[in-house]
């Protein structure tokens, strides 16, 4: 049975060059060879929202992200990121917007012959700062995912959850204006997963940063569309009803290829499609 | 299972979970309880069915591409060489693990090669009385074809597999695409300098070994067969003119550069996981120890069509 889709009206949202926008796809389709991927997927993600992506496994979320930052190229359609056209440039001019995006990868990514601060420090030493202030930044980064200690250490060393924070401490040591989570939870136990969504909710709420985030885990984007960091105490907290609405988190689910929800937690829990009823029960 | 083993060793596939599963025959479900012909006969009607065939075209399409995919992975590590950031501090490591790491079996293999040389040529010479060429013998082939041609092999199957197997898992674990969402062009940072320091590297390897081979051959000259010290050395050096020389130092770059470019080649475009990262490497050493042949050959034509044959 074929997906349904998004109204039209729906999807092209967008003012046209994306500019108000972080990440603006429109209509957007990706094969290899006969296996569609992605089929005019279109959807945009505003400034200082987390957007959470959701679908069933090779339905196409990860690789939304790696359009993004213009490490797959697609068949037809147009990217924005920062308002400007990725889908336009040549791979020397990408990584000028590579470096206003930070991602974390699914398996974390890290330089496996790297230790923890090079690691961290990685874009920073593209850049020839002075050793000083590579170190107080790779600490402050390191301190915010709570893994000051392992500096010295190899990836190898380092559990699956501390690679997973040390790989959001790689992508937010510049301050990127858009943070792209791969399964950020994935295969985490409860209380590391917990971590993890404290630590992007910290970036959401206190630096305003916009987020695309894939993952299986619909409770943790539940807990992040209820739940504010309370910057005062450190921790999160859970909203009131009746404050939840003003919490800068979306919803996309994708199915097919296609995208058949795109909104917020409670249109989401509103919606009567049997596939989507199906999918968040 | 003996009928079911015999037809996994004949075809080299699992016949087991590869084939039986997907029909419906429920004869084929128990391979074991089948007799032989039987079993050989339904098993050649669903590989029938399961082979895929691949067009004349398709593979022709697949192999323009690659070559195409090469060139432009060898001009871009040419090219990079002037344009910013120029990665000297990796260029140095590449060098050090190229060049250093590689001189240990250069000097066994430069030895032995020029020893054996002199070993196998002595016998014949002293049969025609011309024991006292063994210098001249020695120095040519070391010089011109020997020395660059077995130190580029050496260092094709040290370093062509290690550059393919670790940009390989580099791949796999997403680690290049880390770094190109970083902000960083694998190109520059990782092919450019592999390839210009294993062109260096091997260039002064060469050197290396061609001395350790006539020293080589110096040893047995001397110690088997009792010719002069001073004999060897000056009719080894006396025969020696500016094509010998150059056609022995051009080798090592072109070879350098085939050993280096293949191997990066073969590790950026590897797919599939740890079994893809394994044939990669394989490739690699196959490929490039090819080509280095190759290029030999049509080398030495060229320098002969350039300088004149001796």
């Amino acid at each position: 049975m074929a997906a349904p889709t998004l109204p039209i009206e729906d999807q092209q949202t967008t003012r046209g060059d994306g500019s108000a926008d972080a990440v603006v796809f429109e209509n957007v389709s990706l094969a290899f060879e006969d296996n569609v991927v992605l089929d005019g997927v279109s959807f945009r993600l505003p400034r200082g929202e987390t957007k959470a992506l959701f679908g069933v496994a090779g339905s196409g979320k990860s690789t939304i992200l790696k359009m993004t930052l213009g490490l797959l190229p697609p068949d037809s359609g147009r990217i924005f990121a920062l308002g400007e056209e990725v889908t336009q440039m040549t791979e020397q001019e990408l990584f000028g917007v590579r470096r206003r995006v930070g991602i974390v990868f699914q398996e974390s990514a890290l330089f496996d012959s790297l230790n923890v601060r090079d690691n961290v420090a990685f874009r920073l030493m593209e850049e020839h700062l002075s050793d000083q202030e590579i170190d107080q930044r790779v600490s402050e980064s390191l301190r915010f995912v709570e893994l000051e200690h392992t500096m010295n250490m190899l990836p190898s060393e380092l559990s699956g959850g501390m690679r997973r924070r040390v790989a959001i401490a790689r992508a937010i040591i510049t301050q990127p204006e858009v943070l792209l989570y791969d399964s950020p939870t994935g295969g985490l136990d409860p209380v590391t997963s917990n971590t993890i969504v404290e630590l992007i909710m910290k970036q959401r709420d206190v630096y305003k940063t916009s987020a695309l985030m894939v993952t299986h885990r619909l409770q943790d984007a539940f807990t992040m569309a209820t739940h504010q960091f309370d910057k005062s105490t450190s921790q999160m907290i859970a909203l009131p009803k009746g404050q939840r609405a003003d919490v800068p988190m979306s919803f996309l689910l994708l199915r097919d290829g296609k995208v058949i929800f795109d909104g917020d937690a409670r249109e989401l829990a509103a919606s009567r499609d049997p596939y989507i009823r199906e999918y968040i029960s | 299972m003996p009928h079911a083993a015999f037809l996994q060793d004949l075809l080299g596939a699992n016949i087991g979970c590869r084939y039986f599963p997907a029909t419906n025959d429920s004869r084929l479900r128990s391979s074991s309880s089948l007799p032989f012909p039987v079993c050989y006969s339904l098993l050649s009607r669903t590989m029938a069915l399961e082979i895929e065939l691949i067009s004349p075209f398709e593979i022709a399409k697949d192999l323009v591409r690659a070559v195409q995919e090469y060139a432009l992975l060898a001009t871009q590590s040419v090219a990079n060489l002037f344009r910013r950031p120029l990665y000297m501090g990796d260029m140095l490591q590449q060098a050090d693990l190229v060049g250093v790491g590689s001189l240990p079996i250069v000097v066994l293999t430069g030895l032995s090669i020029g020893a054996l040389l002199a070993l196998n040529s002595a016998s014949t010479l002293q049969r025609f009385g011309g024991i006292t060429l063994i210098g001249q013998l020695v120095s040519i082939g070391m010089v011109t074809e020997l020395g660059p041609l077995i130190t580029g092999l050496m260092v094709a199957g040290r370093n062509a597999s290690g550059m393919a197997s670790e940009l390989g898992s580099m791949i796999v674990t997403e680690q290049i695409d880390a770094m190109r969402a970083l902000g960083t062009d694998p190109s520059k940072k990782l092919v450019t300098p592999r390839v210009w320091a294993t062109v260096f590297m091997l260039f002064f390897l060469t050197i290396i070994s061609d001395l350790l081979g006539l020293t080589g051959g110096f040893l047995v000259a001397r110690f088997l067969f009792g010719l002069d010290s001073n004999q060897y050395w000056t009719t080894a050096w006396q025969i020696l003119v500016f094509r010998d020389v150059f056609m022995g130092l051009t080798k090592p770059v072109l070879f350098g550069f085939i050993i280096a470019t293949v191997g990066c080649y073969y590790g950026m475009s590897t797919r599939g996981g740890t079994q893809g990262v394994g044939r990669s490497t394989t490739q690699a050493v196959v490929a490039s120890s090819v080509l280095i042949l190759v290029t030999d050959f049509f080398a030495t034509k060229l320098i002969f069509a350039l300088f004149g044959v001796r």
